[in-house]
């Protein structure tokens, strides 16, 4: 089932109970299903790790702010 | 001035109470009387046990005079966040929802308090079902923030927050989702800390996510916190009294993840928290930039993973009484019923990824920091915030810094640093190694001296 799919079936569902206020919600739900599936987390979760760390800065001479 | 004592930490009341100087009917007096005083503003409470309190604390009076002593929460009261069983208390959490309902026992945690000698003084008021950041969707009239009584005080623990603050209770038992003892802790000028996923029993406590959810302590202190960590998880306590608390930050090393949680901070906090930084970098503290590299795709994967899990606990109630939840309570419940299967998998799938991130992120150092909040505590009923000058969506700002850390299990604290020129408190997030919640509480412990502005 593709999300647009999805959106237009949950918001006709929502419709038949009643609840006119769920539709802006499914609409938040419909996009943070594209941001999940556009991520692509099972592909990153196979390729090799991708950080690191550098050390910071001394700190200012000055010390600390009052 | 010094503060009367039922402001006081654990840590000062205990030995007064064990040496026979301070009733524990005295204290839990004194913290009934603030009660009376301002809770009727503040709505703090659902129910106060006055009576039962005081009783349980003339037993443990008389258990000191007799020569025993159960350890350093010997006759300190303590709030429970109402959604955590006190046999033959209601647990309402805060929902009409749970009319009628009155604990059969204690829960886990509850029980391990009051062994400990903990004076349970009452049950505090939440987000409806603890599914909320905000303590203003409740059937019992929404929390109000003591530092300004116009604003949130954060949630969903909200209550319990309030009443450490304003002398209430010493400490308070709360449950974290994405963030619901941490982002009141810091919404209050608490310390609130969140353990690592599963140290602490969450039976006999309604769950939201039960993936996700952890019990855990706020409380005055670090000390304070670390003890009743420790009752909670069910050790005894006597023997480990006092705490070994380091008395340096030196050789400390932090990581600084900026990437995502430096992007989106009020002013007023983001000077805060580098004054913070700063004064930890003076004492001793070696800090080293991290980058987590997905951070910024968790708010899609925590709506995914929590929605599903809320809804089918939910799903009955729903079903028969809909009408009894507030209604952004439940419309957000009624949002996980559409969830798809597959993208509730995706989720977890991503859980693992961010889990090893912040894994990796934290190879070699001995905790994060970062804000805990990125706003002060927000109006009462504002859907947005300004920040720099854009309208934020509210929700998405209080779980913005702390979300992450239920995702993936990791330990998370949350200190005081100070306010902002507003006399709003701002909160600095440490956040440590799976299972090494007592060695992040030590690096708390050390850096709490440094950062109390």
């Amino acid at each position: 089932m593709t999300i647009e799919d999805w959106h237009k079936c949950a918001c006709e569902d929502a419709g038949s109970r009643g609840l006119e206020d769920l539709k802006p919600l499914l609409a938040t739900l419909a996009d943070a299903m594209r941001a999940l599936r556009a991520a692509g987390w099972e592909d990153v979760g196979r390729a090799p790790a991708d950080q690191g760390s550098v050390e910071a800065p001394a700190p200012p001479a000055d010390g600390a702010p009052k | 001035m010094t503060a009367p004592l039922h402001f006081h930490t654990i840590a000062e009341l205990a030995p007064l109470i064990a040496a026979g100087h301070l009733s524990s009917e005295e204290l839990t007096r004194a913290c009934l009387a603030e009660i009376d005083a301002h809770d009727s503003a503040l709505h703090a409470f659902i129910t106060v046990l006055g009576a039962s309190a005081i009783a349980q604390a003339r037993a443990l009076d008389a258990e000191t005079a007799a020569g025993r002593c159960r350890g350093p929460l010997h006759g300190i009261p303590i709030s429970l966040k109402d959604l955590i069983d006190q046999q033959g208390v209601p647990t309402t959490a805060a929902s009409r929802v749970r009319e009628g309902h009155v604990a059969e026992r204690d829960a886990p945690v509850t029980a391990r308090l009051r062994e400990a000698g903990a004076v349970l003084i009452g049950k505090t008021n939440l987000h409806e079902f603890a599914f909320g950041t905000t303590s203003d969707d409740t059937a019992f009239g929404a929390v109000r923030n003591p530092h300004d009584p116009s604003r949130s005080p954060g949630g969903s623990s909200g209550g319990s927050a309030v009443g450490i603050v304003t002398g209430m209770s010493v400490a308070s038992i709360g449950t974290d989702t994405g963030g619901s003892i941490r982002i009141p802790s810091a919404a209050c000028g608490t310390v609130g800390l969140k353990p690592t996923w599963g140290e602490v029993p969450c039976e006999g406590v309604v769950p939201l996510s039960p993936s996700l959810d952890h019990v855990g302590p706020l409380a005055r202190s670090v000390a304070d916190a670390w003890l009743i960590y420790l009752v909670l998880r069910g050790e005894p306590t006597a023997a480990r009294w006092p705490l070994p608390i380091r008395q340096s930050v030196k050789g400390l090393r932090l990581g600084v993840p900026r990437r995502y949680f430096h992007d989106v901070l009020d002013d007023d906090v983001r000077e805060r928290f580098a004054a913070s930084l700063a004064w930890l970098r003076q004492a001793g503290v070696r800090t080293v930039e991290v980058v987590i590299p997905h951070a910024d795709g968790v708010a899609p994967v925590y709506l995914l993973a929590t929605l599903p899990e809320a809804a089918a606990y939910h799903a009955a109630a729903l079903a028969a009484s809909p009408e009894r939840y507030t209604k952004n309570v439940r419309l957000r419940l009624e949002m996980g019923r559409y969830v798809l299967a597959e993208d509730y998998v995706r989720a977890q799938a991503a859980r693992a990824v961010l889990r090893n991130e912040v894994d990796a992120a934290l190879d070699g150092c001995d905790a994060l920091v970062l804000p805990t909040l990125p706003i002060p505590a927000p109006p009462i009923g504002a859907a947005t915030v300004d920040v720099g000058g854009t309208p934020q969506p509210v929700r998405s700002m209080m779980l913005r810094l702390t979300q992450l850390f239920n995702l993936t299990g990791h330990p998370a604290i949350s200190l005081p640093i100070g306010d902002t020129p507003a006399g709003l408190p701002c909160g600095l997030q440490l956040v440590g190694r799976a299972n090494g919640t007592e060695r992040l509480l030590a690096a708390a412990a050390a850096c709490e001296p440094c950062v109390i502005a």
